[in-house]
């Protein structure tokens, strides 16, 4: 704190001291202020200089959502830089406004507040700040697109038509289906066979075809760092490739009434010959079921009964009271159960 | 209408007692158009509603199916706000104008029943709003204690699953309406013709009307409670909002009566700003307030406009079962996601700017310096508001949207940050060798700096896809609108408040109070939203009522600091209650030492705002320069003929320069009181 309450105004002792005393003046008769920017700048210097690498090492390594996948690993990446990026300007409004707050409060001797023209505007000033705004977000935009692209959409949902895919062309699809309020996946290359429990291979490009039923949700598994919303008509795809072992969280995360809380499940990466054998294994204990579920489509639409009945694959007349595709009415005997038991 | 000859004619000027009418008190105040009207308006157009939408949709099978008529719910509610809106007299003048017949001007009043009537003095309008705006933001705080109780605990629940949901949507929902007039209301329509040194607003009536209509809202918005509530949240997502019970009705109603307000507010004051300039208040003098109202006025009158379309359209939906929304039956989904964030992301505009606009204002009062880049901040508020309506697809990155659109938009998502940036160049520059008084209004500008930092960093973070795939929809973008919308425009609303009532109500507030209630609402406000982000980064989906037992640590901090900031609300309240009407102190004419021209007229503010329309010399904000010319010239002799003055001052801004030589007044009509 500068000590110009007690009225002692000695001249400044070559402007390392904060002293406020009173405007500096060069010989043209300027106000001198430069001692102010090299005080604010060099401060600014080391803190981001100790901040930033204090950040990404010791913080950086943890930030979620870790390196499940590789998008989960792109995303942390890219936090980690945003934060490395966004210090430094958080640090120089700190800094700056603490400075001001300390050195240029109201006090009695205080030195008179610069007025005029110099103080209206400052067009060298107001210019590098364009320019480097202007710069940093150009960056960044070139920066997340890059990131965006390069991993195959970086997990989120692209839609029916992906334009940015995995470079591997051995890509495993699986089908989310939401719907009020349960996650259920189907895998097409195993007979369609549908489970509650998302398995998935590692070291597998792994293409999430998400859906819904109903209203609209979102596949989110926080660990793979995929989130894509399950639109009711759509199938919107987004890509992943585990490459570490263990399970994951499924949430819901947009919101589709009462039990939204409530609507998650696990998952697990497995060995890809161990995923092999589960599926195969898997696909013959509920042969059975699958035949009476749908035909598999990219898409289904409930039939008339709603949340009573079954569904079915899309384009079906939805007004069609004949054909119900394996859904029954309610009170009805299953059509299933009487050709397993003969 | 002829513009010379005004005193051989009506009422040139509403609050002019003329000849020809004026029998003033012939009917008890009580038996003309006043709010208890008004509520005898809304019940008997709410059962009125019911009456007729049963008979029409009674015996349809959906609303046998289900427990409640849609059609009934929306024509009651409809009605009733007809019914409010005759109820308080905004109807009166169109309809007698439209019989041919003269309405009887409106009589300036000093007393206390003016507040609860429709008026044509914005100096009432303005505390109106402040009081309906308060209402609201207590109502939907109450919500926010709620929600904070029940996530104080993972697994153990307060209420269930449907009254969570339903307490978290009329939360967003009316904050989301209370924000979006915050600011405009009580302050841009009290303080703009002072400012721009006008007597009157362009359109007083439509002034009043969308302060009346805005109760309307109110109303209609609580009736969702006793209704069921609705499960959407404030996006109120379609097909959800299809399936929802009729609590939903509420919100697409509610949210339409409160838009309709928002685009008349908002064509009233861009009306006023443009046309009622006082002689040489140019555009480079207009207050910087002014010109965040400006910007925010474009986006009310363009944005609001596509919400109320969309929220016909999913009426329609839910009454007469079209099918926008429905995929199945041909309509999308998307349809209401872009059109709802096609207004959206706007609104999210229409908060933040008369933040700005309020912090950049009191800046230079309390730094004694003149505001630094005055073009850069005018420049950057309509930048922001051009921008607003290009960046509203970074709501659907994740939604499976064409994929292509994602570069463009998280591109004008990170260049609106430029604009939005210059109100850091702007108040770090006005910082520059200041001298600084930390008076209260003070201390809530730099507290909306320090928070609205966070809350625009963390915004450029949500417009990084790859990031966003992770923070999208949790808790992280939660505390991220809340450290831009409460801790940029509430602070700021707050520090106005403090900065401007003692020339509102003529009274001043305690500062002891005051500075308790900052330090307290700074403190508590970052001890509740930050650990919010972190919450969400470990991924908690945002309006969910069960959590990991592992964030329950975070969840508590933020409970027990929302409590907290709660509190600190009530410390305002008392202030305000304790100042204002028990122990009244009367404020200075200009206790800030402003240069404002709002602070040069008297206190109160007459009835006609000012004697003399005056002539502005230079802009308000040259502090510590020595000569500098007064803001204003309060007696200069008044512009053009006594005719055109009697439409306030409607001559337009001149050059002083340009102004004719003209000693004597030539306004000969007495101030009115």
């Amino acid at each position: 704190m500068p000590s110009e309450s007690t009225g002692q105004s000695e001249p400044s002792s070559g402007g390392t001291s904060p002293s406020v005393s009173g405007p500096e003046r060069t010989t043209d008769g300027q106000v001198d202020d430069t001692h102010h920017w090299w005080r604010i700048i060099g401060f600014w210097v080391v803190m981001s200089a100790i901040a930033d690498p204090l950040f990404y090492y010791l913080a950086g390594p943890h930030i979620p959502p870790g390196t499940m996948s590789n998008v989960a690993q792109g995303a942390q990446f890219d936090f980690n830089i945003l934060i490395v990026a966004a210090l430094p300007v958080m640090l120089a409004v700190w800094i700056y406004m603490g400075y001001a707050i300390v050195n240029w409060r109201a006090s009695r001797n205080g030195p008179e507040p610069i007025g005029g023209p110099r103080a209206r505007s400052n067009i060298p000033i107001q210019t590098t700040w364009i320019v480097f705004t202007t710069a940093l977000v150009l960056f960044l935009f070139g920066f997340g697109t890059y990131e965006l692209v390069q991993p195959g959409g970086a997990g989120g949902g692209q839609g029916p038509s992906p334009i940015w895919t995995p470079a591997s062309h051995d890509v495993l699809p699986i089908q989310v289906i939401g719907q009020q309020w349960k996650w259920t996946y189907r895998y097409p290359t195993f007979g369609g066979f549908e489970t509650t429990q998302l398995v998935v291979p590692d070291h597998t490009a792994i293409a999430f075809h998400v859906t819904s039923l109903d209203v609209v949700h979102d596949f989110w598994v926080y660990q793979l760092g995929v989130k894509a919303d399950a639109n009711p008509g759509q199938d919107d795809v987004a890509f992943a490739t585990p490459q570490q072992l263990g399970t994951f969280v499924v949430r819901c995360d947009e919101l589709c009434g009462l039990w939204h809380g409530a609507m998650y499940n696990y998952g697990s990466v497995l060995r890809s010959a161990k995923f092999e054998s589960w599926a195969e294994a898997t696909e013959k204990r509920l042969a059975e079921n699958t035949k009476f579920l749908p035909a598999f489509a990219w898409t289904y639409t409930p039939d008339a009964n709603g949340a009573d009945g079954g569904y079915y694959p899309d384009n079906v007349d939805p007004y069609s009271t004949v054909e119900t595709y394996g859904a029954t009415q309610p009170g009805e005997p299953l059509p299933s159960t009487k050709t397993t038991k003969n | 209408m002829a513009t010379s000859t005004v005193d051989t004619e009506g009422p040139s000027y509403p609050g002019e007692v003329s000849e020809g009418h004026g029998v003033i008190g012939a009917r008890s105040d009580w038996l003309k158009p006043n709010v208890t009207w008004a509520i005898v308006g809304a019940v008997g157009g709410w059962f009125f509603g019911r009456y007729v939408g049963d008979l029409i949709a009674g015996n349809w099978p959906v609303s046998q199916n289900t427990t409640m008529n849609n059609v009934s719910v929306v024509f009651a509610m409809s009605f009733g706000v007809l019914g409010w809106i005759a109820g308080i007299g905004a109807l009166t003048y169109p309809i007698l104008k439209m019989l041919g017949r003269e309405p009887a001007p409106v009589q300036p009043s000093s007393s206390w029943v003016r507040y609860f009537r429709m008026t044509e003095d914005h100096k009432v309008v303005g505390l109106q709003y402040l009081i309906g705006v308060l209402v609201f933001l207590f109502t939907g705080g109450l919500l926010a204690m709620a929600i904070r109780t029940e996530l104080l605990s993972p697994t153990s629940h307060v209420f269930g699953p449907g009254t969570y949901i339903a307490i978290v949507s009329e939360h967003g929902t009316m904050m989301m309406m209370m924000a979006s007039s915050a600011v405009v209301g009580p302050l841009g329509n009290w303080l703009v013709p002072l400012m721009i040194g006008s007597r009157r607003m362009a359109f007083p009536r439509i002034e009043a009307f969308s302060f009346w209509i805005f109760m309307a809202g109110y109303l209609v918005i609580m009736t969702a409670l006793p209704l069921g509530g609705f499960p959407t949240g404030w996006t109120a997502y379609a097909p959800l909002q299809t399936q929802a019970n009729p609590g939903m009705d509420a919100y697409l109603v509610g949210f339409a009566v409160i838009g309709i307000g928002m685009i008349a507010a908002g064509f009233n004051l861009a009306a006023t700003i443009i046309n009622y300039r006082a002689p040489g208040m140019t555009w480079s003098r207009v207050p910087i307030f002014v010109w965040s109202i400006l910007a925010t006025t474009a986006l009310l009158v363009l944005a609001t406009p596509t919400l109320i379309v969309a929220g016909y359209l999913g009426v329609l939906d839910r009454t007469v079962q079209t099918a926008f929304y429905v995929t199945e039956h041909g309509g999308s989904s998307f349809l209401w996601e872009n059109l709802f964030w096609f207004f959206g992301h706007p609104e999210v505009y229409i908060m933040a700017l008369p933040g700005f606009g309020i912090v950049m204002e009191m800046m230079p009062v309390f730094t004694r310096k003149p505001l630094f880049a005055y073009r850069v901040a005018a420049a950057g508020m309509i930048g922001v508001a051009l921008l607003s309506f290009f960046v509203w697809q970074h709501h659907l990155f994740q939604s499976g949207i064409n994929p292509d659109m994602r570069p463009l938009f998280m591109l004008t998502t990170e260049l609106i940050s430029i604009p939005t940036g210059f109100l850091f160049l702007v108040t770090l520059g006005t910082l520059w060798r200041a001298k600084i008084r930390f008076e209260v209004p003070m201390l809530f500008c730099l507290g909306m700096l320090f928070n609205f930092l966070i809350g625009g960093i963390t915004g450029v973070f949500l417009s990084d896809v790859p990031v966003d795939v992770t923070v999208h929809g949790s808790f992280f973008v939660m505390a991220h609108f809340h450290y831009t919308i409460m801790g940029g425009l509430i602070f700021a609303l707050f520090g106005g408040l403090y900065y401007w009532l003692p020339k509102m109500t003529g009274k001043v507030l305690n500062q002891r109070l005051a500075k308790i209630h900052f330090w307290t609402f700074f403190v508590f406000f970052n001890c509740t939203f930050f650990p919010l982000f972190l919450v969400g980064l470990l991924g908690m989906p945002r309006r969910v009522f069960e959590y990991a037992h592992n964030l329950q640590t975070l969840n508590d901090i933020s409970s027990v600091s929302a409590f907290l900031l709660g509190a600190s609300f009530l410390i305002f309240i008392f202030n305000f209650v304790w100042s204002v009407y028990i122990d009244p102190v009367k404020a200075p004419d200009n206790p800030w030492d402003s240069r404002g021209l709002e602070w040069q007229t008297a206190t109160p503010v007459p009835w006609f705002d000012f004697e003399r329309i005056p002539v502005v010399l230079s802009d308000p904000y040259r502090y510590s320069e020595p000569g500098a010319p007064p803001v204003a010239d309060p007696g200069a002799p008044s512009l053009g003929s006594v005719g055109a003055m009697s439409y306030g001052n409607a001559v337009g801004p001149r050059d002083v320069e340009s102004l004719p030589d003209r000693p004597g007044d030539l306004d000969p009509r007495p101030p009115i009181l």
